[in-house]
């Protein structure tokens, strides 16, 4: 489904140049529960925001299903982060100010369903990950396992062919934490596409491969250990 | 992605902080109301200056003696030679093309008895063209003719609010004598209500008397010979008026017997000019008011150009996190634009309320007729949403370029 080759992105910073990503091939195939793992400024950051559509690599391909989205526009990248791409942030990124429904109606409103559909589904989202009865709270009002569900929820909403989930339990304890991951398991196992950038070595292990970023390369591709589902 | 969400996204944002988005309006309201109430007392004082003129009657020409350096003074003082006359009059009304009538006027304030009422009121001496002149109507009774005129009788016809003042209201004072002064008269006829001129003034306080008996007993001692006060010209239509001026103008002088070079020794009031020259008067200085009014509404934008930079600045986030669920550039400038209109839109619907409310308001104190322009809600509400897409349009587009990466980022 994903396929990347000689993937580079360098960052003009001043006189000098940062090399993000340098050269990078890797294919995900759908299905596939990935991490990208790696310590802070290896580049795999860089790769989600590829991967994601928010940014354009400096040079090499990267396809989603044939399509070449590296040539694609803002428009069209737009278009395709909301109907190809589901994002979990660190961070939830929520909005205050809309309850949970609204929340995850957002995605639906810029692919243009009808007020009544969108609603239904954002409901039939929050019961799938467990909030059938906080639908109207404010993200204020939700705990941070919460918050991230409906984060969750929002990211499934246009049933996206990738989900992109950049430390998803950063900001959670890790009794919530699991909870996420195990959601992500069972999504998973529904058919859903994955990749995972975390720093955390727990989290990590979980996934079904790992890919290991070291100064913009992959260090290490590890499908071995099928050791998805620890006791 | 639909354009009726964009707009709810925008009311969503204004409704989450009220008190900010009222002081953001704010300006934008005041601007509002001060253009609706500068031009709507402006074309309130346009109207009425035009009523108290046109109350003269219409299609008008007033001659006046005194040469142009006196200007509309009537100056009654002993000595001063009053130089229009009613042959004048006569020559006019004969000799001048598109004249319907010529009407020659001499007036005087005085004390006026009836019944042990007593009433002060000004008293017109006039010929019964004068009806004609300053477009009355007898309500009841009769005006006098020339055969009363000619015979000298003292015979009176009053207006309704000297009838009230001398009778009692409703009273029928046809036949019944009154004292103008000294002398007495015999009242024949009620004029028509008028009412109350452009300026406040009471019309239908007044009483008309032939114009013989009048100048020689009431007001005579002012006024020698055959001399009167004024001369009321109606043309036949209102085209004509530039015609019967030039006219009459060349008749008199020629009838003065003035050389050329020589000033006019009366002076030529055209009713048509003189409310064009007022209005235009009024009117620049309507648009004069109107424009520092709206150099507020100017201020107004600059306001909210303001807060909405600082909602950009402060959004960031959400401008980013939209952008990563599948806004457009363009889905989120028309958002923050939509926002920057509806705030300068809300605020253009309450200044045009509080405006049209003040203009009404001045116009009760002022007794003037109420004038706020079927175009001023258009018109206010137009320049609002201008107000808002202007002054909305740059922080609108620095949130559409606002890089997505970099705005997730953002604490």
């Amino acid at each position: 489904m994903i396929e990347v080759e000689k993937l580079s992105k360098i960052y003009p910073m001043g006189e000098e140049r940062v090399v993000a990503l340098d050269g990078v091939t890797l294919s995900i195939g759908r299905g596939e529960y990935a991490a990208i793992i790696g310590p802070s400024g290896s580049g795999k950051s860089s790769l989600m925001n590829i991967l994601g559509g928010l940014d354009r690599p400096t040079s090499g391909e990267y396809r989603f299903d044939g399509e070449s989205v590296g040539d694609f526009g803002d428009d069209q990248r737009a278009h395709f982060r909301n109907r190809r791409i589901g994002f979990v942030f660190q961070s939830f990124q929520l909005l205050p100010r809309l309850s949970a429904l609204q929340n995850v109606e957002l995605p639906m409103i810029y692919a243009g369903q009808a007020p009544g559909e969108r609603r239904e589904r954002a409901r039939a989202l929050l019961e799938r990950v467990g909030l059938g009865t906080r639908v109207g709270h404010r993200p204020t009002q939700l705990s941070g396992g919460q918050q991230q569900r409906v984060a969750i929820a929002r990211a499934l909403a246009n049933t996206p062919d990738l989900l992109l989930a950049d430390e998803p339990t950063g900001a959670l304890d890790s009794q919530t934490g699991k909870e996420v991951l195990q959601l992500f398991e069972s999504l998973n196992a529904e058919g859903l596409t994955l990749v995972v950038v975390t720093h955390d070595a727990e989290v990590a292990a979980r996934a079904r491969r790992r890919v290991r970023f070291h100064d913009g390369h992959i260090a290490e591709d590890d499908r071995g250990a099928a050791n998805a589902k620890p006791a | 992605m639909r354009r009726v969400e964009l707009v709810r996204f925008a009311a969503g944002a204004i409704v989450a902080h009220p008190m900010r988005s009222a002081l953001t309006a704010l300006g934008v309201v005041i601007g509002v109301a001060a253009v609706v109430m500068m031009t709507s007392i402006g074309l309130g004082a346009q109207e009425s200056v035009t009523k108290a003129i046109t109350g003269l009657g219409t299609n008008l020409i007033i001659v006046s003696p005194g040469s142009n350096r006196q200007r509309g003074v009537v100056s009654l003082g002993a000595g001063q030679e009053i130089s229009i006359t009613d042959a004048d009059a006569d020559a006019i009304a004969k000799q001048v093309d598109g004249v319907a009538v010529a009407a020659p006027l001499v007036a005087g304030y005085a004390q006026v008895q009836a019944d042990g009422a007593n009433w002060n009121t000004q008293i017109q001496g006039v010929t019964p063209d004068y009806l004609v002149a300053r477009d009355l109507t007898i309500a009841s009774g009769r005006m006098f003719d020339d055969a009363d005129a000619r015979q000298g009788r003292e015979v009176a016809v009053l207006g309704p609010t000297v009838v009230k003042q001398l009778f009692g209201e409703d009273a029928d004072p046809i036949g019944r004598r009154i004292r103008v002064g000294d002398v007495p008269f015999q009242v024949i006829g009620v004029l028509a209500s008028k009412g109350q001129s452009g300026f406040g003034q009471d019309q239908d306080d007044l009483i008309l008397g032939p114009l013989a008996a009048v100048r020689e007993r009431v007001v005579g001692r002012k006024i020698k010979g055959d001399a009167v006060q004024s001369i009321f010209v109606k043309a036949t239509a209102p085209e004509m008026l530039d015609t019967v001026q030039d006219g009459l103008t060349d008749l008199l002088r020629d009838r003065h017997r003035l050389r050329e070079g020589q000033d006019d020794d009366f002076t030529v009031q055209n009713m048509a000019s003189i409310i064009q020259a007022a209005s235009a008067a009024i009117q620049t200085f309507t648009v004069l008011l109107a424009a520092v009014a709206a150099i507020s509404l100017v201020v107004g934008g600059v306001g909210i150009m303001n807060i909405m930079l600082v909602a950009v600045t402060e959004r960031t986030r959400e401008i980013g996190l939209r952008m990563a669920l599948g806004a457009t550039r363009s889905d989120i400038l028309l958002q923050f634009a939509l926002e920057a209109i509806t705030l300068s839109l809300g605020g253009g619907l309450i200044g045009l309320t509080l405006g049209s409310l003040g203009a009404f308001t001045i116009a009760a104190i002022a007794k003037w007729t109420t004038a706020v322009p079927a175009w001023a809600a258009p018109l206010a509400l137009g320049f609002s949403v201008l107000v808002g897409l202007v002054f909305g349009a740059y922080p609108a587009w620095r949130a559409g370029q606002l890089d997505p990466i970099e705005a997730l980022r953002r604490e």
